[in-house]
């Protein structure tokens, strides 16, 4: 397995509050890698430091050996595409408008839009499936169909690397699965996926590598199937658990124990 | 838009005590007659009207960007009324030349902008809670400005009432070289990274993630915004409303995404163009501060802005 992109003895800490200590932790190139954990574990905070915004207290995160601090900006931007929780839309701009930001890093002073952008736009508003809808506002468009809009968002960005926070949550059970299954075929594409998931049996399922954290440290990673079982459930979410074969794929599925109360 | 500015412009330089025909103002432009009244006297005012409308309407624009919020405007979070302290303080405690309240009200307008960035900065930046703490600062400096003219001496008090609702009263070439120079500077810097600012409107982690360098941005955009709201502000006073009313304005004739500069621009000439003929007509011979009249539509127009919020909410 190489790594590109890894944290070296990272510490984070929002004010008085340290989230982790001297984290490691390397990303498998070209796979796609699911962190989970329970609320507040610091996986957001994990991947917010990945992507530079926010700094490490201490250690680094490092891309091609380099630590991304010293990159520029849209240096940066090129390799690392990120996809928040709450990003802001623009009053009044249309999808094809907010898709086209995607291109900012490669676009300069003097090269504000060329026939690359948009050849770019268009192959990401292809790939998330949202072509319908290029003249359509952003404010209008229902919570599935806006969240495919900041993916191809992010698409047209053109980056080796996609990290995703929490992606799938406002969205209804159909297009969780749909957008889970772009992902794994951008994975399939030669992109890096990296994505905070809440739901651990889609992570077993569409996962390559699973990060498990809980109060700011990696308590297991692996392939799935290798590191799910009912200890590390009870370890990281403090629910007892039986682990089943998924009958669709064959990758651990959990079904919780617990009844009530 | 820009036709509208020329008509604006053109109506300016053939209006006043005597009315000079569209011809006779053509053949002063091209250089065929020449005319003290045109060139010397309205020409300067008319063109201050166009080029520090612009310079508020972007400076408004600014602003509601970094705050993310349309109320979030200089005049409204104190910056005017913080140059106008600053330009005060020239004007009462110094002698009051032209290079000194240009100073004066620079510094004022920094000193608040600092002085709300402070008070509004808790692990983070929230354009709501700056506008709030803005509007809070507004109040305060409003009331030490009218302490500050109760305590100065009648003559300078009363100089600096008239200049306090904003007014292009009696601006000359003299006054406007300096101010035009260090506009065009400012617009010119916003310009270039006007690309970026508009890449900001998108939340702070997607700007910074596709390559935004936020701090420098942030900064320039406080510099630029600050430096035209106060070389406005230390030749004409305090103009109000057109930075709140101008960037929301342009932005919905255009039909543009977020709130743009060049709408912005185009239409704070055009309203305060607009209003200063207003009050040169209203009451002529008296010719009312423009202040008075750009308040007036600026209220109305905030009436709406409100009512219109308030039932999105």
């Amino acid at each position: 397995m190489t790594a590109r992109l890894s944290a070296r003895e990272i510490t984070l800490r929002y004010g008085d509050r340290v989230v982790s200590t001297r984290l490691n932790l390397d990303v498998p190139d070209g796979a796609f890698t699911a962190i989970v954990g329970p609320n507040a574990c610091g996986k957001s905070t994990l991947l917010r430091a990945l992507v530079r915004l926010m700094r490490p207290e201490a250690g680094q995160v490092e891309l091609d050996g380099r630590a991304v601090g010293d990159y520029a900006p849209k240096a940066l931007a090129r390799q690392l595409g990120f996809l928040p929780q709450d990003p802001l839309a623009p009053d009044d701009i249309k999808v094809r408008q907010l898709v086209g930001r995607g291109r900012f890093p490669h676009q300069s002073l003097l090269a504000l839009w060329s026939a690359d952008d948009e050849e770019a736009v268009t192959g990401a508003m292809a790939a998330a499936g949202v072509e319908d809808l290029a003249d359509r506002p952003v404010q209008e468009l229902s919570g599935g169909q806006r969240q495919r809009v900041w993916i191809a968002m992010v698409l047209a960005q053109r980056t080796p690397y996609l990290l995703l926070d929490e992606p799938t949550s406002f969205l209804d059970i159909t297009h969780q699965y749909q957008l889970l299954g772009l992902l794994a075929r951008l994975r399939d594409e030669g992109r890096t996926v990296i994505a905070v998931l809440h739901d651990i049996n889609q992570a077993c399922r569409f996962a390559d590598h699973l990060v498990a954290m809980r109060d700011g440290r990696v308590v297991a990673e692996g392939v799935p199937g290798d590191v799910v079982d009912a200890t590390l459930i009870k370890d990281v979410f403090d629910l007892p658990s039986v682990i089943v074969p998924d009958p669709v794929t064959g990758t651990p599925m959990i079904v919780p124990t617990l009844q009530g109360e | 838009m820009v036709t509208l500015m020329l008509c604006l412009g053109l109506l300016g330089l053939c209006y006043g005590a005597s009315w000079a025909s569209p011809g006779e103002v053509f053949a002063v432009l091209t250089g065929a007659d020449h005319s003290v009244v045109i060139s010397d006297w309205r020409m300067p005012r008319v063109l201050a009207g166009l080029v520090f409308g612009a310079a508020l309407g972007v400076a408004g624009a600014i602003f509601q960007n970094l705050t993310r919020n349309p109320m979030g405007s200089p005049d409204v979070i104190g910056l005017d009324a913080g140059a106008y302290t600053g330009a005060l303080v020239a004007l009462t405690v110094l002698s009051g030349t032209s290079a000194q309240l240009a100073t004066g009200s620079v510094a004022g307008g920094l000193a608040v902008a600092a002085a709300i960035y402070l008070l509004a900065y808790q692990r983070g930046f929230s354009g709501l809670r700056l506008v709030v703490i803005g509007i809070a600062v507004n109040a305060m400096m409003t009331a030490v400005n009218s302490w500050i003219v109760l305590r100065a001496e009648l003559e300078v008090a009363i100089a600096a009432v008239g200049w306090s609702a904003g007014s292009l009263n009696g601006v000359s070439w003299d006054d406007l070289a300096i101010p035009f120079a260090l506009i065009a500077v400012l617009l010119a810097l916003m310009t270039m990274r006007a690309h970026a600012m508009h890449q900001a409107s998108l939340g702070d982690a997607v700007a910074a993630a596709t390559g935004v360098g936020l701090n420098r941005l942030r900064l320039l955009m406080v510099l630029v915004g600050v430096g035209c709201t106060a070389t406005v502000t230390a030749v004409a006073g305090p103009i109000a409303f057109i930075a709140l009313a101008a960037p929301q304005i342009g932005r919905r004739l255009a039909g543009s995404a977020g709130v743009p500069l060049l709408p912005a621009a185009l239409t704070g000439a055009v309203l305060l163009q607009g209003a200063d003929l207003l009050a040169q007509m209203l009451l002529a011979p008296v010719a009312l501060p423009v202040g008075v009249v750009s308040t007036a539509i600026g209220g109305c127009y905030l009436i709406w802005l409100l009512t219109k919020e308030v039932r999105r909410a």
